[in-house]
């Protein structure tokens, strides 16, 4: 059989670039290992009537230009948006970040008053660094060293919007890339709490702690987004994740491309150095001049490719591709909604994102833990109940429990995840939550434990890392994956990269898959089928 | 430290909530710094009315209140300011801006020196950070006493009566700026010539506990004088008229300023007046000799516009048509009985007696119409009664 493109892996962001690809007329198809579209934005039922975001949990930087364009609402996507976050202290009380403003600044000041004042200004100084992030993310980044007309084009604009941030603003874009969440934090607040608070979204996904370069940037990548122009908005799915997944495939589906399931891919297929169709693990061929990778580097170049097809350095790159996984996920069904005595009967915060860290010293020691070889003793939770927000998560009355966790090692003290380990790992995790919540444990009627083992056993993902390699400076931009490569080209003609591996990374954003769409069409020399990005202004 | 259920309470009352809420006819209420406070009453036009012509009441305790202390108090005061704040003696009061290290302003207040070397600094914007960021090296005590305080305006030719019948003798001695204290209900009530509406008025300040008793002693005494609550909608209408600005509104504090060109100096704000080179060192200050020298890039307006259709948000053009600036605050003014309007234009437009134009759109009966209109840039409040300034004031 042969196709105009050939898409590996269903993700989102496989998903979506097949859409582009359809709709500019080309013949795709899309294979999945697995049964079900979606990679790491899967709803699955686990447990019969609860549906779980198996991984990937809340929506918000998915980029509303692809949103529109492909007609995601009409293929029914809905994103609700929740309500605001809160972080438990030791001693029984609590720091709420209630979505309303006058309410959060109230708790705030009721931990620092002048914390209350100087959330305004990290408040401006970190969308000062949205919005310039934000102009690039439905662009794709330019070599730097080329002379290209393009090349050049796109290096004004990036330099035409970091002269918006005035002369002091770049300075602080530069120190900004290279800052320690902690310094950053410390520069604003004086409360542990508070800054305990906002350290979290510095260190979700990554294998590095608070104190370490890199993770004011992280930050970033977690404000970035937004829910019907709510910046640093997130929102529910209604669904859960797999209802993103499902609509980009009916997207697919209706510009008339192919999604075929249990397809596993165990080889790309070259001839006379340029890319030309796929074998199944079962045999199966399958042509097309165009290849996608939606699966990360490390497994397109160093599994699925022939190694005699690249280059010695290329191949190094790929080699050193830092994709270290750093966090597990629980999935909990609960037979009744819990109770976290500090939040008080009634409060809003039920229904938010629940932390349990109140000090960036803790946050330190979670991650040496890591370093150690062991998930943390006192691990970083993400918590969320869903059901409390869309109601088709569970029965009424009944919950469901998304647990993001880190730190988790890849191997435990150098040895692979055994089922013993897993079952410590859950206990660890209860224990923390049932700190909070005395009758949490006595709801459990099921729980989906993942490790980075099943993250990679199942999504594909290596390591487990859930943004498809790390998010850092050295990793970002032109730099993303490899220096050279950002432009979703692989070194082999007629094959791109379009998973999060490659700009402006992780999370469920879609970009990626829609830049490389756009690459990809101009190498056919059709017309783009991608939306420009809507300007912030 | 506030109970950790605040949350129950989404939004706050003020200590005048009971007697306000009683008098608020129309329930129109909006939220003012965490409280709630009332837009009208009864009637916008009536209570304006009250200010212009009788003795209107408004409620301002949600102001953003900050007490410094400490031997240093005056030393940082005037470096935080652009005036000079020694001018300001005790039991004076004294209008100012301050601005971050770009000399692009924060915020706009009025210093209260309240005793030698304590002083109250009354702000729109919340800035706890600044102050405190702003005290490295000073030794003071900066607290927020926002809820400690409550206060309430009250403005308009008999307002000096009414306080006369309240009992606060020699009142009509107190020059414009001036403040002074008076035995109260077992307590202090202290009383300031200062206002929003650009007219005689004045404004009370007293310990919530006894906010209520003055409300009730304040209407007693008033009854006679045609007293009225008010609320902000009308207060709005006279600081239009008396030239005021507004944060948020007029200008953009600096340290909300996302995009960084938004931001206005005090010389872009008409307010060079209030910037004192002679003085030691204060923030902003070599910013502000570097504008001095370079020129200002904008200038604050006050146009009065011809017809008589409100400039709402209306581009500014020079004769050629080019767009030269922006209306921030308009209204057909009852006093000055002229369309009035608060622009933002770049320099070198906007010198005094210049005519510009102002693109006005306006709806009847669901027809849009636009049409521009000539404007003068003229120079000082657009209503400026001589009671306001008068002492001993008058009683009506």
């Amino acid at each position: 059989m042969k196709y105009d493109a050939i898409v590996i892996g269903a993700g989102h962001n496989g998903l979506c670039n097949a859409a582009f690809l359809a709709r500019a007329g080309l013949e795709v198809l899309v294979l999945e290992s697995n049964s079900y579209v979606g990679g790491a934005a899967v709803s699955r039922e686990l447990h019969p009537h609860w549906t779980y975001s198996n991984c990937s949990y809340v929506c918000g930087l998915l980029r509303p230009e692809i949103y529109r364009s492909l007609e995601l609402a009409r293929h029914g996507l809905q994103i609700v948006p929740y309500g605001g976050g809160v972080t438990f202290t030791r001693d029984g009380d609590i720091l709420g970040g209630y979505l309303d403003k006058d309410l959060k600044r109230r708790e705030l000041a009721r931990h620092s008053a002048r914390d209350a004042d100087a959330y305004m200004r990290y408040g401006r100084d970190t969308m000062r660094q949205c919005r310039l992030i934000r102009s690039l993310l439905l662009r794709t980044p330019p070599d730097p060293s080329s002379l290209r007309w393009r090349d050049l084009r796109e290096m004004m604009h990036v330099g035409k919007e970091f002269a918006k941030l005035g002369e002091a603003g770049i300075y602080d874009t530069m120190r900004f890339y290279t800052l320690s969440i902690a310094d950053y934090l410390n520069e604003y607040f004086e409360s542990d709490v508070v800054k305990a608070n906002f350290a979290g979204s510095g260190i979700i996904g990554t294998a590095l702690g608070v104190q370490s370069p890199g993770t004011a940037y992280v930050l970033l990548h977690h404000y970035m987004g937004d829910v019907d122009g709510q910046m640093g908005a997130w929102g529910f799915a209604r669904g859960g994740m797999g209802a993103v997944s499902q609509a980009l495939a009916a997207a697919v589906q209706a510009h008339g491309g192919e999604i075929k399931v249990d397809a596993p891919v165990a080889r790309i297929l070259t001839r006379g150095g340029r890319a030309c169709g796929v074998a199944l693990a079962n045999g199966d061929e399958y042509y097309a001049d165009t290849v996608v990778s939606n699966v990360d580097p490390k497994r397109t170049f160093l599994k699925l490719m022939d190694p005699g097809d690249l280059q010695p350095e290329f191949l190094a790159r790929a080699r050193n591709f830092k994709i270290r996984g750093s966090s597990g996920k629980l999935n909990i069904a609960l037979d009744g909604l819990p109770d976290f005595p500090a939040l008080g009967a009634g409060n809003p915060l039920i229904s938010g994102d629940m932390h349990f860290l109140d000090s960036l010293e803790r946050y330190e020691r979670a991650y040496d833990d890591w370093k150690n070889g062991s998930w943390s003793k006192d691990p970083y939770l993400d918590l969320l109940m869903p059901s409390l927000t869309d109601p088709t998560m569970t029965p009424p009355g009944k919950h469901m429990m998304s647990v993001f966790v880190q730190y988790v090692p890849v191997k435990v003290n150098g040895h692979d995840w055994t089922d013993a380990d897993r079952e410590a790992f859950k206990q660890t995790v209860f224990d923390q939550i049932a700190r909070y919540s005395p009758n949490f444990r006595s709801l459990v009627l099921h729980a989906e434990v993942r490790t980075p083992r099943e993250l990679e056993a199942e999504v594909g993902l290596t390591e487990g890392n859930i943004f498809q390699g790390e998010l850092t400076f050295d990793q970002l931009f032109f730099n993303r994956p490899f220096p050279g490569y950002a432009q979703y080209r692989a070194p082999v003609r007629g094959l791109y990269m379009c998973g999060s591996a490659t700009h402006p990374g992780g999370g469920v954003m879609a970009a990626p898959g829609a830049n490389a769409a756009r690459e990809i069409l101009r190498d056919l020399h059709r017309g783009s089928t991608v939306p420009e990005g809507w300007s912030d202004d | 430290m506030l109970a950790r259920d605040h949350f129950r309470q989404l939004v706050c009352e003020t200590p005048f909530h009971p007697r306000t809420a009683a008098l608020n006819q129309l329930n129109l209420w909006h939220r003012w710094r965490d409280h709630t406070v009332a837009d009208a009453y009864f009637d916008v036009g009536m209570e304006y009315n009250a200010i212009r012509n009788s003795c209107a009441v408004f409620d301002l305790s949600p102001m953003t209140k900050h007490l410094i202390t400490g031997p240093d108090a005056l030393a940082y005061m005037n470096r935080l300011v652009t005036r000079d704040v020694a001018k300001i003696k005790p039991a004076r009061v004294g209008y100012c801006v301050w601005c971050d290290d770009a000399g692009q302003v924060i915020d706009d207040g009025t210093i209260f020196h309240l005793r030698e070397g304590v002083y109250r600094l009354c702000s729109q914007e919340r800035q706890l950070d600044w102050l405190h960021s702003s005290a490295l090296g000073f030794d003071v005590r900066i607290v927020e006493e926002t809820n400690d305080v409550a206060g309430l305006a009250v403005q308009g030719p008999t307002s000096c009566a009414v306080l006369k019948s309240l009992g606060l003798a020699g009142i009509e001695t107190l020059t414009p700026f001036g403040l002074r204290s008076f035995p109260f209900a077992g307590g202090t009530l202290e009383v300031s010539r200062t206002g929003y509406t650009g007219d005689l008025g004045y404004e009370l300040w007293i310990n919530p506990e006894r906010a209520l008793q003055l409300w009730d002693a304040l209407f007693a005494a008033g009854a006679d004088h045609g007293i009225r609550a008010i609320g902000t909608l009308a207060l709005e209408m006279s600081r239009i008229e008396a030239g005021f600005i507004q944060a948020g509104v007029d200008f953009l504090p600096a340290d909300r300023a996302v995009r960084v060109d938004r931001t206005r100096s005090p010389f872009e704000l008409d307010l060079g007046r209030l910037v004192d080179f002679s003085k030691p060192n204060f923030t902003g200050r070599r910013a502000l000799l570097e504008e001095q020298h370079r020129g200002s890039r904008y200038r604050l307006v006050r146009l009065d516009v011809e017809g008589n259709k409100p400039a709402k948000d209306a581009y500014i053009y020079d004769q050629r048509r080019t767009n030269v600036g922006v209306v921030t605050s308009s209204m057909w003014s009852p006093a000055a009985k002229a369309s009035i309007a608060l622009a933002s234009v770049k320099m070198p437009w906007g010198a005094p007696g210049e005519e510009l134009a102002a693109e006005i759109y306006y709806q009847k009966e669901l027809k849009w119409n636009r049409f521009m209109a000539r404007c003068r840039v003229v120079e000082g409040a657009f209503f400026d009664p001589p009671r306001r300034r008068a002492t001993p004031a008058a009683d009506r």
